[in-house]
């Protein structure tokens, strides 16, 4: 049977609007709106769909971060998670902590938990990486499924949907297997409050990342976090035949 | 003990040759016919880091585009793989080619452009060197030193990559195009090797067609959002765009409900375009949006709600119901 490890991160919401730091060492975090990478509510209902269908027997959500982590792991108990993992890290290490490492602790844990199938949001909204999926293939060599929009599974044997540039793929894997969810995957649920109730009775166990054996030292150095520059606020014409003149004159058309 | 000391003075050399020059390898992106612009883009990140660049081409038929990639100014060789493993170009299958090389050549950097292929083959690759790769970057201060956006383009942060390879993938739009043009880098054969994939399988692909230009490097994108209302009345933005030679594009609203595929979502998960011009129908301007536009030349917003966000950054904007004011456009241009 099958046991799914999903990974799911906190991230400042995606509706709020981000602040730089006056020092340019980073965006303030504190007092801010954090929840569920949106990326990783698919992953989690994608891997209780499947249990739901009786393909998965058990899904583990982890989260690796600092404490208040452990509130998006509720939060995927809360949708159907059956346990959670929190990998604390925190302060500076956290500050540095990239796919590299984060991927290396999935790894572990995959292997620890014996999991044999892996989802996790194709991108954090934070970073913008897109790369722990594929990188946890590579660590486990793994086949990797990255940008799902459909995901089969028959026997040990993956058929899964990828939304390419041009259009949409499909390749057939191997178990094990790694995916990454793209936003087309599935609707999440909301967690009912029964569920919420519920969720607070589920295990959560927890590691560092030295109990696992993973180096998180930085692998970079962050010499700024900048505000991007901004436009020069623009003009409401009145009517069409003003936009066209305005576009000839700007040599547009 | 000895691993270690072993290790270390292996670093130690390298880092040596490493402060004398660059080398990197740029992985082609092709369909087996032609050569995907944002190849040209990636050369050109390729060039701003100095050093030798060598490109990789791999793929089930390789000829034509690597004759057209030896063509490009600055590339000194070009690797070429042609073997019915890469079918589909899968990760699985081009990670092993790739390392191979890596081993033999030892690069300082190895670049991809950050479209759908490089984001999903590049981070594997990395680790299996395990080095942290760095994606998208749209900028280049120093060897080692990128600039890329984080939260959905709203900061810009410089690091300094600490790992001995860089392996990076680059935005397309933050680089010029090198013209293919000037150069005759020699073409050899790459490492032969039993590259084919035990573990995943190429099916099939279902590409959209269209005689439009292609969406990331049109010169003029026209983009709907929801207040389309639905697939059939993206028509009009059809008409207006054939008749500017544009591409067409779309909020996520707009693919979530079906209106048009999802390879046309310009925004933070989906295609980042940075055309002349960009025109934003019936779009309200959510961050995730804005992320994959707001650094086209100038922006036009028609949206009949004055409060919308993309009025905001939009350098024109039309106060005005998009299915009146969009057929009129049409007509007067």
């Amino acid at each position: 049977m099958t046991r799914a490890l999903v990974g799911v991160k906190r991230v400042i919401d995606y509706a709020v609007k981000i602040r730089v730091k006056s020092d340019k060492t980073g965006v303030v975090t504190d007092g801010v709106k954090h929840s569920m990478n949106p990326f990783d509510e698919i992953a989690i209902e994608e891997a209780v769909r499947m249990k739901e269908k009786k393909l998965v027997e058990e899904v583990i959500a982890v989260s690796c971060g600092p404490p208040p982590c452990q509130d998006v792991i509720r939060t995927a108990l809360a949708m159907g998670a059956d346990k959670g993992i929190h990998v604390e890290i925190s302060g500076s290490e956290y500050e540095t902590l990239q796919p590299v490492h984060v991927s290396k602790i999935l790894a572990k844990l995959a292997q620890d938990e014996k999991a044999d199938l892996i989802i996790v949001g194709k991108q954090a909204i934070d970073d913008d990486s897109n790369q722990t999926a594929q990188m946890i293939g590579g660590i486990l060599d793994w086949p990797t499924g990255t940008f799902c929009s459909k995901i089969e599974k028959n026997d040990s044997e993956l058929t899964v949907t990828r939304e390419v540039d041009g259009g949409l793929e499909v390749i057939k894997m191997k178990m094990p297997a790694v995916l990454s969810a793209d936003l087309r995957l599935n609707e999440p649920r909301y967690a009912t409050l029964p569920n919420i109730m519920k969720a607070k009775k589920k295990p959560i166990k927890k590691l560092t990342a030295k109990d696992l054996g993973i180096d998180t030292s930085a692998r970079i150095e962050i010499l700024s976090v900048e505000e991007p520059p901004v436009r020069q606020a623009g003009a409401i014409v009145p009517d069409v035949d003003t936009l066209i003149a305005k576009l000839k004159e700007s040599g547009h058309v | 003990m000895f691993a270690t000391c072993f290790r270390t003075f292996r670093t130690g050399n390298k880092y040596g040759l490493l402060a004398r020059y660059e080398s990197t390898l740029v992985i082609a992106e092709h369909n087996n016919e032609s050569l995907a612009p944002i190849t040209c883009n990636t050369l050109s990140a390729a060039k701003k880091i100095g050093g030798d660049i060598t490109v990789l081409v791999a793929g089930t038929k390789c000829d034509a585009v690597a004759q057209s990639v030896s063509k490009a100014n600055g590339v000194s060789k070009v690797l070429v793989a042609e073997n019915d493993a890469f079918k589909g170009f899968l990760p699985e299958a081009l990670t092993p080619l790739i390392l191979a090389t890596q081993n033999e050549h030892k690069f300082t950097h190895i670049l991809t452009g950050a479209t759908a292929f490089g984001k999903a083959l590049l981070p594997r690759v990395a680790a299996k060197l395990d080095v942290s790769p760095i994606s998208d970057i749209i900028g280049i201060k120093a060897a080692d030193t990128f600039i890329r956006t984080i939260y959905a383009g709203n900061a810009i942060q410089t690091l300094k990559c600490k790992d001995n390879i860089k392996i990076v993938s680059v935005r397309g739009t933050a680089f010029e195009a090198i013209p293919l043009e000037g150069g005759s880098a020699k073409c050899e054969p790459a490492l032969t090797g039993d590259y084919k994939s035990q573990l995943a399988e190429f099916i099939k692909q279902e590409l959209s067609k269209s005689d439009r230009p292609e969406l990331t490097s049109a010169k003029i994108v026209v983009s709907g959002g929801r207040g389309m209302k639905s697939g059939d009345n993206f028509k009009l933005l059809y008409s207006l765009a054939d008749k500017l030679n544009a591409a067409v594009g779309a909020s996520r609203a707009a693919v979530d409900a079906g209106y048009v595929p999802n390879d046309l979502q310009v925004g933070q998960t989906g295609k980042i375009v940075a055309p002349n011009l960009y025109i934003a129908v019936g779009i309200s301007g959510a961050i995730q949006h804005l992320a994959g536009m707001k650094d086209s030349k100038t922006i036009v917003a028609i949206n009949k709600d004055p409060e919308a966000p993309i009025f905001q950054v939009a350098d024109y904007g039309l106060v005005a119901d998009l299915f009146k004011a969009v057929p009129e456009l049409t007509e007067k241009l």
